[in-house]
């Protein structure tokens, strides 16, 4: 159980490690670090199944089956595209072999 | 395992799982670890999710199993395939997605009435406001970059409009929270309908280049919403990785709009283009063209070749040639630098994953502030598709709407190229000046085309 100053207080420190954790970033990475975040608010799913686990009547169980399947597309496709954008960057030094030139 | 050992495991997986997403995003701020970053963070996602399948006193596992794989395996797909010039509404996409998933956790357990307390309920009402804001806004946004919306609905009033269904909003939720949260079914389909309607009407005023800090927000705001159903679900794991995307995205949210000069304000509650118009006369001179050739001789015997690229190249698919023209420079010893302006793409750092998607290294790639300075010691700058982020009058000219946004010094080179289709005026309608500097040349023609024409001149030579 969570209870009110603890939940405040981890509310606060999570707030300033997320400041200071974006703060240093290059804004080369800005996009990516955009998706990243975005996939992981995905963790909102474990929220939608305990929801879903204890939904009942049809209109309850609609909804969260809607809330879990919006959340798995939140994190699986965050992922997918947050990954496939890290993966694309390369330095000279290391094998920069030029993709899809003719 | 007995209950208090699921328990136990559960908690323990939610507690490696934000440390992962924290060990993630650090790990996601440098180009060199990035990639591991979000490897990380996938970790702690599946373990997770994997875990919470041992919750105590759950049922509808198959229907929450179909679930997962429809959403999943959709979002696999569509993510796998997007090209990179549709990331930005892509990740709006997603983003509303996580919206709508912390909404409808609202809604159930609103409905189940058994949310208790006044701050629980509190916060519980709140996510879902914004949690639906979020997805419907969102989806909005993806219509507008996909062009699917096309115009941009201004009426008098909009404000006032906007105003009264959140004032609308604000009410429903606090006649919930009064009430104690003993399920009155109808005042929360109200609820979640002014929100969702709130989330449509307060994004489609917003004109498609101001869509990436409203994207941002959305996604700050997601986060919030995920994090405030965390403390109604008593889910530590919610709580902590929603408030972390929330304050980061608030503040990557004002680092986009400090970088195209707009503040979130302006975004939000005004139209670009509205107070414009006036003011700004048109630059002074003629527009110089320049052939292929000339323009390959110029390069070629170069020292330095600083190119700043922007969403033109993207749209005209010129960035595979346009690295194909530096390798063919750099072969023959000039020095070449990427110049890239925040906004150069269509979010800030959307121009690096496209350049970096046609293999240029991360190292050859400056952004405003490095590189500034560097333009005075170029022989060449070369614009492939960017215009106003290379617009001077945005340091001289008061009158001008995009006056005081940080540009790129191109105009300091001691020669300017500009590839460039025709003679229009860039995203925000306005001339550009640098283009009629003395030492500036006009290449006209196709982004690909013609970088490809300069690939064979310069070889030849």
């Amino acid at each position: 159980m969570i209870d009110g100053f603890i939940a405040l207080y981890i509310f606060m420190l999570a707030a300033f490690t997320g400041y200071e954790v974006i703060a240093r970033v290059p804004v080369i990475l800005h996009t990516p670090l955009m998706s990243g975040s975005n996939f992981v608010h995905g963790i909102v799913l474990v929220g939608a199944m305990v929801a879903m686990g204890r939904a009942e009547g049809p209109l309850e169980l609609t909804i969260a089956f809607f809330g879990v399947a919006l959340a798995a597309g939140n994190a699986v496709g965050g992922y997918a595209v947050t990954e496939r954008m890290l993966e694309m960057f390369k330095s000279s030094k290391g094998a920069a072999k030029p993709k899809g030139t003719h | 395992m007995g209950t208090l050992g699921a328990a136990t495991a559960i908690q323990a997986s939610y507690f490696i799982a934000a440390a992962l997403f924290i060990f993630g995003l650090k790990r996601m701020s440098s180009p060199v670890t990035a990639r591991s970053g979000i490897v990380w963070a996938g970790v702690g996602m599946v373990v997770a999710t994997l875990i919470t399948f041992l919750t105590p006193g759950m049922s509808n596992y198959g229907l929450m199993t179909v679930a997962i794989g429809i959403g999943g395996i959709a979002a696999w797909v569509t993510g796998r395939r997007v090209a990179m010039t549709n990331m930005p509404q892509m990740i709006a996409l997603y983003n509303g997605m996580g919206g709508g998933a912390a909404g409808a956790i609202a809604a159930v357990e609103l409905f189940s009435g058994e949310v208790h307390g006044v701050s629980v309920l509190t916060l519980g009402v709140l996510g879902g406001i914004i949690g639906a804001v979020s997805f419907s806004g969102s989806l909005i946004a993806f219509g507008k970059l996909q062009g699917l919306i096309k115009r941009s609905f201004r009426f008098r009033g909009q404000n006032f409009a906007n105003l009264a269904i959140l004032a609308l909003t604000i009410i429903t939720g606090a006649l919930i929270v009064v009430n104690g949260g003993s399920a009155v079914q109808t005042q929360v389909i109200v609820l979640f309908t002014v929100a969702l309607a709130l989330g449509v009407t307060m994004t489609l005023p917003i004109g498609g280049a101001d869509m990436p800090v409203v994207i941002s927000l959305y996604n700050a705001l997601t986060g919030l919403a995920v994090a405030f159903e965390g403390f109604v679900l008593n889910n530590a794991a919610m709580i902590i990785a929603g408030t972390v995307v929330g304050s980061a995205g608030t503040l990557l949210t004002q680092l986009m709009a400090k970088a195209m000069n707009r503040s979130l304000g302006n975004v939000l509650f005004s139209g670009f283009g509205e107070t414009a118009a006036a003011g700004a006369t048109g630059p002074a001179g003629t527009l110089k063209a320049i052939e292929t050739a000339d323009a390959a001789v110029m390069l070629g015997f170069s020292e330095k070749v600083i190119v700043v690229p922007g969403y033109g190249m993207a749209v005209a698919q010129a960035q595979h040639k346009v690295w194909e023209l530096c390798q063919a420079l750099i072969a023959r010893g000039v020095t070449v630098k990427f110049a890239i302006h925040p906004v150069a793409g269509r979010m800030p750092g959307h121009m690096n994953v496209l350049l970096a998607e046609a293999g240029v290294p991360y190292d050859l790639i400056y952004d405003e502030a490095e590189i500034n300075s560097e333009f005075e010691t170029a022989d060449v700058a070369l614009i492939i598709g960017a215009n106003d982020v290379v617009n001077p009058v945005a340091r001289t000219d008061k009158s001008s709407p995009i006056y005081g946004m940080p540009i790129l010094n191109a105009d300091k080179a001691k020669n300017v190229i500009v590839i460039k289709r025709g003679q229009g005026a860039g995203f925000s309608g306005i001339e550009n000046a640098l283009f009629y500097l003395d030492h500036a040349r006009m290449l006209y023609g196709d982004g690909q085309a013609k970088a490809a024409e300069l690939v064979q001149a310069v070889k030849a030579l």
